[in-house]
């Protein structure tokens, strides 16, 4: 049960309280980039949970197999930068194999995944926090969750904000950065709960 | 030392093993692309005009293969790309209509359009026009800031002595590139057959657009060529008159009646030149008539 409790404690946490976009400002190229469209947002989204949980995967198995033994810590970020291009060079081609409209559609910010903060930031907060193998896994797929959650969001407020009427030079970009950070004051609500 | 080998095999091993396993993971999940996209693709222009209405020539290379769009859409290209395209889809060439731009407004540049202040500031159409509606007097006409030509790809407008755009039609692709660019929406792609236009883009009144104007090409709604017109293809739109091309049948007899110059027929002279021809002939035609009724009446008087 406390097994349990923690996992449910470690989701709220990643997705809510210390959301990797809206607390933490990791990956905000993508969030205002692919949130243009409700599709495209939430292929986004998946892209990124798998991403981000394949290379919590990855990450925590080499940090704690390779670069531990072998004392060569200082070589995390490389060592983890390398292994995130190659998963999303895979998660590229089998999108673009299995599924071509999405991968049009994410255009892209599908290769623009490797260069986003928030995989690496995912990876190296495991380490950081000291998670084992288990939760470092869980932690990746949680915080991909809460991403694609507040993207998935910002998608949806823009959809209804492209038919309101706004003064011209609000349209667009401005109103969305104005939107970005009201959700961010939002999100910051969560950062009271306590369990 | 050993930290060194260490960190060189760690990341010489890790990049191998990635490399090894996208190269893989590349033949196994291979997308098979058409090689006709790639070859249509390389004979477009790739310009990226957006005049055949895809966004850019890779697109349109794939909508042409994937999707059996026109052949004949790209304007750039012209008949050669058609041909050539048509060789590698197999299919019968044909060309479209080539649309060529038409600026709806012929104040007559510089020294005869009619200001209401000196214009000096940026040198772009869209920040002239912010300024209490633009420096010339009427307020839909061109403010000679040439948006239009910066924007002109193919070298196709000119700025004459007296700062008006001519658009030369041989290098006008009908790509719409000035089109967007005007932000009065003076200009208009139309077919090259259609000859006949209405160079007034204002809705003002008459009285007020005639004053406005320097040039006499004013549009005054007095709605003579909407009577004149024998296929009614003219409309009143808020006292302007608009020719609907797909009606118009470029007879002239609009520019005839117009008591400006607004409306532009160049084949007026050569349609006056056929007139008198016409004329003389048919004169010729009713002299010899009347010699020959003439001599048949004098036989009959003879013969009675």
């Amino acid at each position: 049960m406390e097994f349990v409790g923690k996992i449910l404690f470690m989701a709220v946490m990643a997705i809510f309280v210390q959301n990797f976009v809206l607390m933490r400002f990791l990956g905000l190229c993508p969030y205002i980039g692919v949130s243009k469209k409700l599709d495209s947002a939430l292929g986004m989204g998946m892209a990124v949970i798998f991403v981000m949980t394949m290379a919590s995967t990855f990450t925590w198995l080499i940090h704690t197999y390779l670069l531990v033994p072998l004392h060569i810590e200082f070589l995390q970020t490389i060592a983890f930068i390398l292994t995130i291009a190659s998963l999303v060079q895979l998660v590229e081609m089998v999108i673009q194999k299995t599924a071509p409209a999405l991968y049009k559609s994410l255009g892209v910010f599908l290769p623009l995944i490797t260069t986003n903060c928030a995989v690496l930031g995912v990876a190296i907060l495991n380490i950081q926090s000291e998670y084992n193998f288990i939760f470092a896994i869980l932690n990746g797929l949680f915080a991909g969750i809460g991403f694609t959650l507040v993207l998935i969001l910002m998608a949806g407020i823009r959809e209804r904000l492209e038919r309101a009427e706004l003064p011209i030079s609000m349209k667009g970009m401005p109103i969305s950065m104005i939107v970005a950070g009201s959700m961010a004051l939002a999100f910051l609500g969560f950062s009271g709960l306590k369990f | 030392m050993s930290i060194l080998i260490y960190s060189i095999a760690t990341l010489g091993t890790l990049g191998l093993i990635y490399g090894l396993g996208l190269a893989f993971a590349s033949k196994k999940f291979h997308v098979e692309i058409d090689p006709k996209i790639e070859t249509i693709n390389e004979i477009l222009p790739s310009v990226n005009c957006g005049a055949c209405g895809y966004p850019g020539c890779a697109a349109y290379a794939e909508a042409v293969v994937e999707k059996g769009a026109e052949i004949n859409l790209c304007a750039p290209g012209g008949d050669e790309v058609v041909k050539h395209i048509a060789e590698i889809m197999g299919m019968e060439a044909t060309t479209a209509d080539r649309k060529v731009a038409i600026i709806h407004c012929q104040s007559g540049g510089k020294d005869n359009t009619n200001f209401k202040y000196n214009y000096q500031g940026i040198e772009t159409c869209k920040a002239a026009i912010l300024i209490s509606g633009g420096p010339n007097a009427c307020n839909y006409g061109c403010v000679y800031q040439y948006d239009c030509v910066r924007a002109c790809k193919f070298d196709a407008m000119h700025i004459d002595d007296n700062g008006m755009i001519i658009v030369n039609n041989e290098n006008c692709t009908g790509c719409g590139a000035c089109a967007i660019a005007c932000p009065r929406d003076l200009i208009e792609m139309v077919s090259i057959k259609k000859r006949v236009h209405i160079l007034c883009a204002s809705h003002d009144k008459g009285a007020v657009s005639r004053k406005a104007c320097g040039n006499n090409t004013a549009c005054i709604a007095c709605t003579l060529c909407v009577k004149k017109c024998p296929v009614d293809a003219i409309t009143m739109d808020d006292n302007l008159a608009i020719i609907d091309y797909d009606k118009c049948i470029v007879c002239g007899l609009c520019a005839d009646v117009c008591p400006t110059s607004a409306i532009f027929d160049p084949l007026k002279e050569v349609r006056a030149q056929k007139k008198a021809a016409a004329k003389v002939k048919a004169d010729a035609m009713m002299k010899k008539i009347a010699e020959q009724k003439a001599e048949e009446n004098k036989e009959e008087d003879n013969k009675s």
